[in-house]
């Protein structure tokens, strides 16, 4: 397996009217090629500000630091103009929110074939050639005649196709897919996934998918990264951390989603809200809401750890984590 | 498109209607008449006089009389200016106020988006305040006293441009008052696309524009700047009528041959004939640029289409 992106203490702050906002804080992870890695956590944990920088987006008052190294090169702090020959190409987003993510005004065409006038040097007409060919693969029926169409005049599930198709053209190393399901009906969901799962496998291409749904992590991904107030507090494969987690926080995600073989009468929320990136609790961040939490957890911020089988957390509580103990 | 186009057309008939009813009753709710003067004419001839241009009638027969003959396209004859009508007075003046109004609505209409965007792209820094303070100036100046300040410095001082007056195709004689006309008119237009423009590089298709490594230049060109242009399109109908009207205003000032010299002093003396003709010159000009906007509207943005 090669590494196509290596994160190393990535930190991301937003400069505000009179503070600072820590929204990401060293992260650290690879991604290897092919593989889907999952990224989870609630609103606010910093999971989509941490791509949303690698990508070179964050909004003007948003500051990076630390690596991002593709080979190479690091994507951090890269001249816009270096950044703007790889990505697109070699590393591409999909966005949350297909509606709004097309530009209105412009044929779905046109904004398909840029892309490639703009990294392959393909002529107009080519490009909008292999463009409708790429409708086709991403299962948009008459591609040739829906290429000629504006956003308005397609569902979600359709625009959110043209985005992936727009994303994969020129079949980039690191596809991120930001909520790429939220905005979609249940059961155009499952063949978002399906598509997204068969297309990566058969480019190659090394996906990230940011997510809150753990549904979607269980259908598609290899590896799950759990993020909460701007770190990364569990990481491993996702049948470990699924059958048995050791962060109280991702023992809380687990149980308060629904699951079909358990038919619990009501569902286990985690308590309490997110905390405010502003106002982060001494020691660990989780501590306000964790019911494992004891006399160290308020002191000290406990470090992302390495425990057995390739998995990390961080958490001091070394007992068992039981159903029903998550206060 | 065609058929949007027919049904606008349609639609602009009543509204016209409305329109020269209105005007033709308000302008008699004004007291006075054309035939007063400092000294009285001879009841026999005042008489004579209203007879001639049915003044003695019912102000409902007048109406009718007057409709009957704008659907001949007869404006009817002025009634202070002899042996003049009102077409041909429109004739006269009215080329010289629209090739001004246009000078200025191009101009300023194009300066106007080049800085909005400047602005946008350069929100908060420099360029931005520079345009917020020119644009201050334009706006809050009212353009009869604009008017007088630019003759006094650049004509009267410094002695750059004439500060009045016409020479027939002198291009500096215009430059005055199309500046003065001009600049509210940027200064607006300025305004809405700086404003358009910021909210437009927050969206979240701009953003995937440049997720897509198109570079900065390519996103606005392509991506921003059309979207960007709607509620400045919407603006240029009301804006260039704002610029034929307001052009009264500044040729009196000037002293330029446009149709605001005759149409200022028709109203003072109550020329029913002449102000009303112009008005529903006016007011023809400002339907069909309503109707243009909204076509090109309809180009810019593809869901208003087939509509």
């Amino acid at each position: 397996m090669t590494k196509v992106l290596s994160v190393e203490d990535l930190s991301v702050t937003f400069a505000l009217h009179e503070s600072e906002v820590r929204a990401v804080n060293d992260l650290n992870f690879s991604l290897e090629a092919g593989e889907t890695l999952a990224v989870v956590g609630e609103s606010g944990s910093g999971k989509s500000q941490a791509f949303l920088s690698i990508m070179g987006l964050l909004a003007k008052n948003g500051r990076t630091s630390g690596r991002a190294m593709m080979g190479e090169t690091n994507l951090v702090g890269m001249e816009k103009s270096r950044l703007d020959r790889i990505r697109g190409k070699d590393i591409a987003m999909i966005f949350q929110d297909p509606m709004t993510s097309l530009n209105p005004s412009l044929r779905v065409k046109t904004q398909l074939a840029e892309v490639l006038v703009k990294h392959r040097g393909f002529d107009k007409g080519k490009a909008e050639k292999a463009a409708i060919e790429m409708l086709e693969l991403v299962g948009i029926p008459e591609p040739a005649k829906r290429a000629n169409a504006y956003p308005h005049e397609m569902s979600g599930g359709m625009r959110q196709r043209v985005m992936i198709a727009m994303a994969l053209l020129c079949q980039p190393k690191i596809l991120i897919a930001d909520e790429p399901t939220t905005a979609l009906d249940v059961t155009v969901q499952a063949q978002m996934l399906d598509l997204f799962k068969s297309l990566t496998d058969d480019f190659g291409t090394a996906l990230v998918i940011i997510t809150h749904d753990l549904g979607v992590v269980a259908g598609v991904a290899d590896r799950m990264m759990v993020m909460y107030g701007g770190r990364a507090i569990e990481k491993g494969r996702v049948d470990d951390l699924f059958y048995d987690p050791r962060h109280p926080y991702t023992l809380g995600l687990l149980h308060s989603t629904p699951h079909i073989a358990h038919r619990a009468a009501r569902l286990d929320p985690i308590q309490g809200m997110p905390p405010s990136l502003e106002h982060l609790p001494k020691g660990c961040s989780f501590n306000p809401r964790c019911a494992f939490c004891f006399d160290r957890c308020l002191e000290e911020r406990p470090p992302l750890m390495p425990t057995e089988n390739g998995r990390e957390k961080a958490c001091f509580y070394e007992g068992p984590l039981k159903y029903g103990k998550v206060a | 498109m065609l058929a949007y186009a027919f049904r606008r057309v349609l639609s602009a008939i009543p509204i016209a209607l409305i329109a020269v009813t209105v005007c033709f009753f308000i302008l008699r709710l004004a007291p006075g008449g054309p035939f007063d003067g400092e000294r009285a004419l001879p009841p026999t001839v005042l008489a004579n006089l209203r007879a001639h241009y049915n003044l003695d009638q019912p102000l409902v027969v007048q109406y009718f009389l007057y409709i009957w003959r704008l659907l001949h396209g007869d404006l009817g004859p002025s009634m202070v200016i002899d042996g003049f009508n009102v077409s041909q007075l429109i004739s006269i003046g009215f080329p010289f106020t629209l090739t001004m109004a246009l000078c200025a609505f191009v101009i300023a209409t194009a300066i106007g988006m080049l800085a909005g965007m400047v602005a946008a792209v350069y929100q908060n820094k420099w360029p931005d305040y520079v345009l917020v303070l020119a644009v201050m100036i334009g706006v809050l100046i009212p353009n009869f006293l604009m008017a007088a300040l630019l003759q006094l410095w650049f004509g009267v001082y410094l002695k750059w441009v004439p500060a009045g007056g016409w020479v027939s195709g002198s291009v500096w004689h215009l430059i005055l008052p199309v500046t003065v006309l001009a600049w509210p008119h940027a200064g607006r237009i300025s305004r809405l696309m700086r404003g358009s423009m910021i909210e437009v590089l927050g969206t979240n298709y701009v953003r995937t524009a440049r997720s897509k490594g198109l570079g900065e230049r390519l996103v606005l060109a392509r991506h921003a700047i059309k979207p960007a242009l709607l509620p400045v399109v919407s603006y240029l109908g009301p804006g260039l009528s704002y610029l034929l009207t307001g052009s009264l205003a500044v040729e009196q000032i000037f002293g330029l041959p446009g149709i605001g010299k005759y149409f200022v002093t028709a109203a003072l003396n109550r020329d029913y004939g002449v102000v009303l003709g112009t008005t529903i010159l006016y007011m023809f000009i400002i339907l069909a640029l309503n109707l243009i906007v909204d076509l090109v509207y309809a180009w810019l943005d593809p869901k208003v289409r087939y509509r």
